[in-house]
C-alpha cells in the first residue's frame, strides 16, 4: 500500500510562481481530486509529482524515501503520468503506444509477458477493436483511453491524471472517470487528478484538494470542500450547491466581484 | 453457460489481435530483407555497367574470389578498384545519412528534420570552399590532401554544438532546435556565397563542384574512415531506438516513463551529426537522401523505431545506389554526380508518394 507526501513544495516558472508551499498526503486506494480555477496550479503540481518538473523548495515523499534519490526508471515503475495533451507527430499504433507503458520494465526488446499485458489492458479499457489502428485517427475519448491504458501497463502504484475528462463527450467524460474507479479498485493503487468539472470531481473522487493562486485553499472530501463559500470564494462565481444521493451537486449561477 | 462462450470470445479476440500484431511486424522483417535483397541484386548490375564490359555472374565471382586474393586480371581489377568502392560508397552514405535523419527527425520530433535543416551540410560545405579557395582551414596541419574533409568535417559540427548549446543553457525545445539549425544553413549558405562572389573562377567551379555531393572521391582509402564511423554509431543508435519511441509521445510522457529525455536527445544528436559529418565532409552535400528515406519508410512500414531505423538504412542504401547507378549510366561516359541525381530523381519520387499516401500522419 502506498503512500504519497508532499510538504511545502514550491515552484516558480521564470519569476513566476506557481506554487506556494503546497501540501498534501494520498493514501492507499484513493481517488484525489485536485481543483481550482485557470493558472491555480493544478497542473504544475501534478508534474512536480512525477519530477517532470523540479520544485524549488519543499520534498515530495514516497514511502517516507525522496523521489529525487530514485532512479528515473523505478519511479516510472511506481507512478504514471496521463498528460492533458500529447503530440504523437509519427504514426503510431495503438498496440504500440501502449506497449510504450512497459518502457520501465524492459530492456530494448519486449517479450511473451509485456504482449500479454497489452492485451489485458486493451481489454479491461475496452479498446480491443482499436488495437491496430493509428493513435492519430482516433477521437479525443478513444486517445484518453489509450493513454490511460499506457499509463496502466505500466503497472504503477500512484496514476496521475491532468484534466483526463476535457475535450471529451459526456459518455466519454463518464467511460474514462469509471474505467479509472475500476482501475483504482481493481488494482488497489491510489490517483491523483486535475480536473475542471466540479460535479464529475464530486462523484468521482474520494477527497478533494482545492487550489487558489498556487496554494491549497480547502481540502478534505467532496461535501466538504465543495461549498458555496469555498467555490464563490477561489472561483469568483456564484453557485448553488445541492446534495443528489449524497453528493455535492453544483449549479453556477453568475460571476461576482472582480477577479 | 453464458460466462463460458463469453471468455472464448474473448480469448479468441486477443488471439486475433496477437496475429495481426504478429502479421504487422512481420511485414516489417519483409521490408527489411527485401531491401537487403535488392542491395546485393543492384550491386551486381551496377559493377557491369561502364565502358569494360562484364557479365552480372562475373561479377559476383569476381567479388567472392577477391575476397580472399588481390585482384590479378583486369576485369577483377577494374571490378575491385573502380566500380566497387563507388557501389559500397553509396550503401554506406546512403545508409549513414538516412539513419542520421530517422534519428534527428525523431528526437526533434518534426518530419522536417535533415542534415541539410539542421544546417549540417552547409557548415560542412562552408568549412570544404574555404579549404578549397584559400588552402587553409580550421586545423592547419592536416596534410594538403585531407585539408578539405577535415575542414568539412570541423565546420560541420559548428551547428550541431550552437544547437546544443542552446538546448544546454536556455532550454530550448525542438521547435528552437530546427530554427536555429535553418538560421545556421542560411549563415553559412551566405558566407559561401560571398566567399564565391570574390574567388577565382577556377576555384570557384572546383569548390562549387564539392558542394553539389557526389561519390567521385570514393576509393577504399575513403571507405575505411566511413565504414568505421559507422560502425561505431549505428549500434548505439539502434539501442537507443525504444527511448525513440518513448520520445515520439512527448517529452513528458517520455519523462514519465523514465527517460532523461534531455541526455538522450543529447546523445543521439552527437552521435547522428558524426555519422552525418564522416559521411559528407567524404562525398559533399548529399543530404536529400536523409530527408526523404526516413518517410517513405515510415509510409510503408510505420514509426515504431526499432525496424524503422534498419529499414531506413537499408532503404536509403539502396536508394542512393540506385541514383549513383542511373547517374553513371544515362548520359554515359559523361558521370552525372549523385547530389544531383537524388535531388532531380528522387524529389520528384518523393512528391508522387506523398501525394498517393493513404493516411494522413503529419
Amino acid at each position: 500500500m502506498v503512500n504519497l507526501k508532499v510538504k511545502d513544495v514550491e515552484f516558480s516558472y521564470e519569476s513566476v510562481r506557481v506554487l506556494k508551499a503546497v501540501s498534501l498526503e494520498l493514501a492507499a486506494s484513493e481517488v484525489l481530486g485536485v481543483v481550482g480555477p485557470n493558472g491555480a496550479g493544478k497542473s504544475t503540481l501534478i508534474r512536480c509529482i512525477d519530477r517532470i518538473l523540479k520544485p524549488q523548495h519543499g520534498t515530495i515523499l514516497l514511502d517516507g524515501q525522496d523521489i529525487n534519490a530514485l532512479h528515473l526508471t523505478e519511479l516510472a515503475k511506481r507512478m504514471g503520468y496521463i498528460p492533458q495533451t500529447t503530440s504523437q507527430v509519427f504514426p503510431a499504433t495503438v498496440f504500440d503506444t501502449v506497449l510504450m507503458g512497459r518502457r520501465p520494465h524492459i530492456g530494448w526488446r519486449s517479450n511473451e509477458v509485456d504482449t500479454e499485458k497489452v492485451l489485458e489492458t486493451l481489454k479491461l479499457l475496452n479498446i480491443e477493436d482499436l488495437a491496430m489502428r493509428d493513435i492519430n485517427e482516433l477521437s479525443g475519448g478513444q486517445q484518453q483511453k489509450v493513454f490511460i491504458a499506457r499509463a496502466v501497463t505500466q503497472e504503477p502504484e500512484i496514476l496521475l491524471l491532468d484534466e483526463p475528462t476535457s475535450n471529451l463527450d459526456i459518455r466519454h467524460q463518464l467511460e474514462v472517470l469509471d474505467t479509472l474507479r475500476n482501475i483504482v479498485t481493481e488494482r488497489g493503487i491510489s490517483a491523483i487528478m486535475a480536473i475542471h468539472d466540479l460535479n464529475l470531481a464530486a462523484r468521482y473522487t474520494d477527497s478533494i484538494l482545492m487550489m487558489n493562486g498556487g496554494s491549497v485553499f480547502a481540502v478534505g472530501d467532496p461535501s466538504s470542500v465543495l461549498t458555496t463559500e469555498n467555490i464563490t470564494h477561489a472561483y469568483g462565481v456564484e453557485v448553488e450547491v445541492n446534495i443528489h444521493r449524497g453528493k455535492p451537486y453544483i449549479l453556477p449561477i453568475r460571476p461576482v466581484g472582480r477577479r | 453457460m453464458v460466462s463460458s462462450t463469453e471468455r472464448i470470445t474473448e480469448t479468441s479476440k486477443s488471439a486475433v489481435i496477437k496475429a495481426q500484431y504478429k502479421k504487422y511486424i512481420d511485414r516489417k522483417i519483409i521490408f527489411i530483407l527485401f531491401s537487403i535483397a535488392l542491395i546485393v541484386i543492384i550491386t551486381g548490375i551496377s559493377a557491369t555497367l561502364g565502358p569494360y564490359s562484364i557479365t552480372v555472374p562475373e561479377v559476383y565471382s569476381i567479388i567472392w574470389q577477391g575476397l580472399f586474393q588481390h585482384p590479378a586480371t583486369t576485369e577483377e581489377f577494374v571490378v575491385w578498384n573502380l566500380r566497387l568502392p563507388r557501389i559500397l560508397m553509396a550503401v554506406l552514405a546512403g545508409m549513414g545519412l538516412a539513419i542520421a535523419g530517422t534519428m534527428m527527425q525523431g528526437i526533434v520530433r518534426n518530419p522536417l528534420a535533415s542534415p541539410y535543416t539542421l544546417g549540417i551540410s552547409s557548415g560542412a560545405g562552408f568549412g570544404a570552399v574555404i579549404a578549397i579557395i584559400y588552402g587553409t582551414g580550421l586545423i592547419p596541419w592536416a596534410g594538403s590532401g585531407y585539408l578539405t574533409i577535415v575542414n568539412a568535417f570541423a565546420f560541420s559540427l559548428i551547428p550541431v554544438f550552437v544547437i546544443m548549446a542552446l538546448a544546454r543553457f536556455r532550454r530550448a525545445t525542438p521547435e528552437m532546435m530546427i530554427l536555429a539549425g535553418i538560421a545556421m544553413m542560411f549563415v553559412f549558405y551566405g558566407y559561401t556565397h560571398l566567399i564565391y562572389y570574390f574567388a577565382d573562377p577556377d576555384a570557384m567551379k572546383e569548390a562549387y563542384f564539392w558542394t553539389i555531393g557526389g561519390l567521385g572521391r570514393a576509393s577504399w582509402e575513403t571507405l575505411t574512415p566511413m565504414a568505421v564511423m559507422l560502425a561505431f554509431c549505428i549500434p548505439l543508435l539502434m539501442w537507443r531506438s525504444w527511448d525513440l519511441n518513448v520520445m515520439g509521445a512527448g517529452d513528458e510522457t517520455a519523462k514519465s516513463l523514465g527517460v532523461n529525455v534531455e541526455r538522450v536527445r543529447l546523445l543521439i544528436m552527437i552521435l547522428a551529426s558524426l555519422l552525418t559529418a564522416s559521411i559528407i565532409s567524404f562525398t559533399g552535400c548529399i543530404g536529400f537522401v536523409g530527408l526523404v528515406a526516413p518517410h517513405i519508410c515510415r509510409i510503408c512500414i510505420g514509426g515504431d523505431n526499432r525496424f524503422l531505423i534498419p529499414a531506413s538504412g537499408l532503404f536509403g542504401a539502396t536508394f542512393l545506389l540506385c541514383m549513383s547507378t542511373l547517374g553513371r549510366t544515362i548520359l554515359a561516359p559523361v558521370i552525372i554526380p549523385e547530389g544531383v541525381m537524388m535531388a532531380c530523381i528522387g524529389g520528384p519520387f518523393f512528391f508522387i508518394l506523398l501525394i498517393g499516401k493513404k493516411k494522413e500522419y503529419w
